[in-house]
């Protein structure tokens, strides 16, 4: 007997070491979960904030009207076609007279960005009474100094393994004692569209594509995803045959892979109708199908949550079944609704593979118009950026990443905001 | 008149015609009591405007471009008609980028007219195609308008006491209710027949045996008959099993971790804990993927490359480890919510049965909520793996491009879906083999998803039965 409880009691030991082992498997698969989230979010926004500034160099440029090939009065159009970035190198060259080989001088352009001759040009476009004089400008550096001055540009290491050889440290240096160099808050990175330069690319042409695709995805499943749900929860005949067709093709349209859909995007939308390629009218077609089973889902338990009493009330004062469905139902699941388009929104904002297909992929360095003119997304910029091999394009990708997060957070809080507020316990 | 302004004219014009309708409908009846009320012939208006003439709208736009191109072709010189059809192609769609160029950037390539014949004929067909286009579009808002004009007038006319104007609206939104949840079908229907045509086409270039039990995929064709050493070869092997092992690595680190959250948040954790750590795990699944490809190329990859090296093992920087780990990452809440789920679905009576026996609460787990639970957690399991397979911009990042037949997780390994992007994203002739091997690629992948999705969600279905 004495026997049987000591083996009991050796045994209880060991099955409530195993119950703490147990337990703490479960509470290290959630936190190690939770770190992959925070690993992933710090390594992100460590890498990009620094895109959120940019580097400006200060030059004294002389205007002189003969070294930019002017006569005495000249139209726009010269104005327009004078060789600016021959003064902007003319004016290093003078600053920095110990360029002398080839590859120095070369080397020594690269200091601004090729954008500082437009800059130049629009200055001049704007206010002519400028040619002749000497005008201080801060032109955008070229990204090698960009990532010396935020420090991703090791000087200890040996000249050969730097991108900037110790001659070109020597101009910064210069340029830095001289209070000539500048980080300021990166407005170029909103404003301008893709570019081959890094310091000179922005997210401005993506955004707009990805907005104006998101438009065509809202405006065409919102309505249809609507309609459909209330035709199913509200009109559908019961043992239908064509109704469970409908409904079995929605659950597995659910789970079928993005880039199939894109495939479709590519035959039916671009092949068959022909939707111009890389269009947002293409892209939100296809998120539309994609969105569409999200939208229907949600907005199909939400109606049948509308209890029963309120169409019976509605029905019995002599409305139709149309009245009820659109004047009585449909007011009241609305917010529900919309908190699951918003959320189909979110999916179809983050969406990549499929527009690769439909040609969003391609480089546009334009905001498009309209929904016809070729565009890329957000998502799809994050991609294409983060194939570029130059360092200042990773910071770039991440910078793209975070405003594209700070996006999804805010619709997906507006989509919990507004079901918490709009909650209706029956 | 651009498609967009015509479309919000028209829209308009409805507009016009509901507060006509309404107006006519209230005026007629103060003498005689109406069948339907005023609003209802308004929007019977309106729909009968709106409805027809957006029909014309989208059907004018999409069939115009061809038509076009096909009158344009037909005034091309006989030298151009004789080409054989590639060439032909090739020749339209440079007129059609030179009239883009043209119409679009109000560039005119002036070199290119005085240069050689077959660009100066190309510049005419091009100021052609535009010109026809422009005529296209003002024969479109023409038609389109006067179309909703007439009708406008047309059922204004029909406005009367007795016309049952509601019963005619709620017909018509009816309709418009079946045609939207028809739509899934469409789709569905859709990316059958679009992935099996151009699969089909493409069996008849490449035998199915090859493709399906092919050791080689090397999908480089000769542009030209007379290149040498391209004629590609399409056995889909080396990308099925570089597929599954990025799968099997990814479902390795989910479903473990996905099923211990499961279970200490179901089980073990306060309802405080629960309220917070549930929805942030979901922040995983709703992180876009394109992030998540940037994450395993740019810091898993060559941090997993360098743990290799300092081991002396030689680690590929595109490495199925690092592709399979992060999407094992995304999946962990696909996992861990159905199973959370279907955990917490166990009858109570079955654990307290458990305890009274006098179980401890970990034995109560794996011996009782988890077998009964079972069938839930394979169906989400399951999914999970459909996830896994479908999956596209993580394996596009992060894995190589090689298809090499290897089950080493540290060499660099294709996929069927980093294919399909491979295949399609540069510029190709249409009905070349190697493009049409993207679509056959996509119906394989269409097929293996879809069944795993039915298989999990019967398996679901089916436990669900058992206890509800």
């Amino acid at each position: 007997m004495k026997n049987h409880q000591e083996k009991i009691r050796n045994s209880l030991k060991k099955r409530h070491a195993r119950e703490r082992r147990f337990r703490l498997y479960g509470l290290l698969s959630v936190s190690v979960s939770i770190l992959f989230l925070l690993l992933l979010l710090t390594d992100i926004v460590s890498k990009g904030l620094p895109a959120f500034t940019e580097t400006r160099i200060k030059l004294d440029i002389t205007l002189d009207p003969q070294q930019l090939g002017l006569g005495d009065h000249p139209d726009r159009d010269a104005l327009f076609h004078a060789n600016y970035s021959r003064l902007i190198t003319e004016t290093l060259k003078k600053m920095f007279p110990d360029a002398k080989t080839r590859k120095q001088r070369r080397d020594l352009k690269q200091l601004v960005s090729k954008s500082a001759a437009y800059d130049l040009r629009d200055a001049v476009l704007a206010n002519p009474s400028l040619l002749g004089t000497t005008q201080s400008f801060w032109f955008l550096a070229k990204d090698d100094v960009d990532q010396y001055m935020k420090g991703r540009i090791d000087r200890t290491l040996p000249e050969s393994q730097r991108r900037l050889k110790d001659y070109q440290l020597a101009w910064i240096d210069r340029l830095l004692a001289e209070n000539r160099l500048e980080k300021r808050f990166n407005k170029t990175f909103f404003t301008a569209s893709d570019s081959r330069e890094p310091e000179q690319a922005g997210i401005r042409g993506a955004f707009v594509g990805s907005v104006l695709t998101l438009l065509v995805t809202l405006a065409l499943s919102f309505p249809i995803g609507v309609l459909a749900a209330i035709y199913l929860e509200e009109f559908a005949p019961q043992n239908n045959r064509w109704v469970d067709l409908i409904e079995v093709n929605i659950n597995n349209l659910a789970a079928v892979p993005s880039i199939v859909f894109g495939l479709l995007g590519l035959a039916v939308f671009i092949g068959f109708f022909g939707v111009p390629r890389s269009a947002p009218l293409a892209g939100g077609l296809v998120l539309t199908l994609m969105t569409l089973p999200t939208i229907i889902i949600t907005s199909r338990a939400v109606i049948k949550a509308v209890p029963q009493s309120i169409r019976e009330a509605a029905l019995a004062l002599g409305a139709s079944k149309t009245q009820v469905a659109f004047g009585h139902v449909l007011p009241l699941a609305l917010p529900g609704i919309l908190t699951g388009t918003i959320i189909g929104m979110a999916q179809a904002l983050g969406e990549t593979a499929p527009l690769l297909l439909i040609g969003m992929v391609a480089f546009v360095a334009d905001v498009p118009h309209g929904i016809f003119d070729p565009s890329t997304a957000l998502p799809v910029q994050i991609f294409l950026w983060a194939d570029s091999p130059e360092r200042a394009f990773v910071e770039r990708t991440s910078a793209a990443i975070i405003v594209l997060l700070t996006f999804l957070i805010a619709m997906n809080g507006l989509a919990v905001f507004m079901r918490k507020k709009y909650e209706k316990k029956w | 008149m651009d498609t967009l302004p015509l479309v919000l004219t028209v829209g308009l014009l409805a507009l016009a015609g509901f507060f006509a309708g309404k107006h006519k409908a209230r005026l007629a009846s103060t003498q005689v009591r109406s069948h339907s009320r005023p609003h209802y012939h308004g929007y019977l208006v309106a729909l009968w405007t709106l409805i027809p003439a957006l029909l014309v709208v989208m059907v004018w736009s999409f069939a115009s471009e061809s038509v076009i191109t096909r009158l344009v072709v037909a005034e091309l010189p006989a030298r151009i008609q004789q080409m054989p059809a590639s060439e032909k192609s090739l020749f339209t769609n440079e007129f059609k980028n030179l009239a883009n160029e043209i119409d679009v950037k109000k560039h005119i390539p002036t070199e290119a007219i005085k240069s050689s014949d077959s660009t100066a004929v190309a510049y005419q067909a091009a100021q052609r195609y535009i010109q026809l286009t422009r005529l296209s579009q003002q024969l479109k808002a023409a038609v389109t308008l006067s179309l909703a004009a007439l009708l406008i007038w047309f059922t204004l006319h029909r406005v009367q006491p007795q016309l049952k104007a509601r019963n005619s609206v709620e017909t018509i939104i009816k309709g418009l209710m079946i045609v939207s949840a028809s739509i899934a079908i469409l789709t569905t229907v859709g990316i059958v027949f679009s992935v099996l045509f151009e699969a089909l086409a493409f069996f008849r270039h490449v035998p199915p045996g090859e493709f399906l039990f092919g050791t080689h995929w090397s999908p480089q064709t000769a542009i030209r008959a007379d290149q040498v050493g391209g004629s590609g070869s399409f056995g889909a092997i080396p990308l099925l099993t570089g597929t599954l092992l990025i799968s099997a690595i990814a479902l390795v680190v989910a479903v473990p971790l996905g099923l211990f959250s499961a279970i200490y948040l179901a089980e073990y954790a306060s309802p405080g804990i629960r309220t917070v750590a549930k929805p942030v795990m979901e922040v995983l699944a709703g992180i876009p993927t394109v992030v998540y490809g940037f994450f395993a190329a740019l810091t898993v990859a060559p941090f997993i490359r360098e743990t290799a090296e300092s081991f002396g093992i030689s680690a590929s920087s595109e490495s199925a480890l690092a592709a399979g780990l992060v999407m094992g990452i995304m999946i962990i809440p696909f996992v861990s919510s159905l199973s959370d789920d279907v955990i917490s679905a166990v009858p109570a009576i079955l654990r307290d049965g458990s305890y009274a026996l006098g179980a401890t609460k970990s034995e109560t787990i794996r011996k009782v909520v988890i077998p009964a639970a079972l069938p839930g957690i394979v169906g989400g399991v399951l999914l999970a793996a459909s996830r896994a397979i479908g999956e596209t911009m993580i394996v596009v990042m992060a894995a190589g491009l090689a298809a090499k037949l290897t089950l080493n997780p540290l060499d660099s390994v294709t996929t069927i879906t980093t294919q399909i992007v491979t295949l399609l994203t540069g510029d190709q002739a249409f009905d070349s083999p190697k493009t049409l091997a993207a679509f056959a690629l996509g119906l394989g992948l269409f097929v293996v998803t879809l069944t795993l999705n039915i298989l999990s969600l019967h398996v679901v279905r089916k436990y669900r039965e058992q206890y509800e």
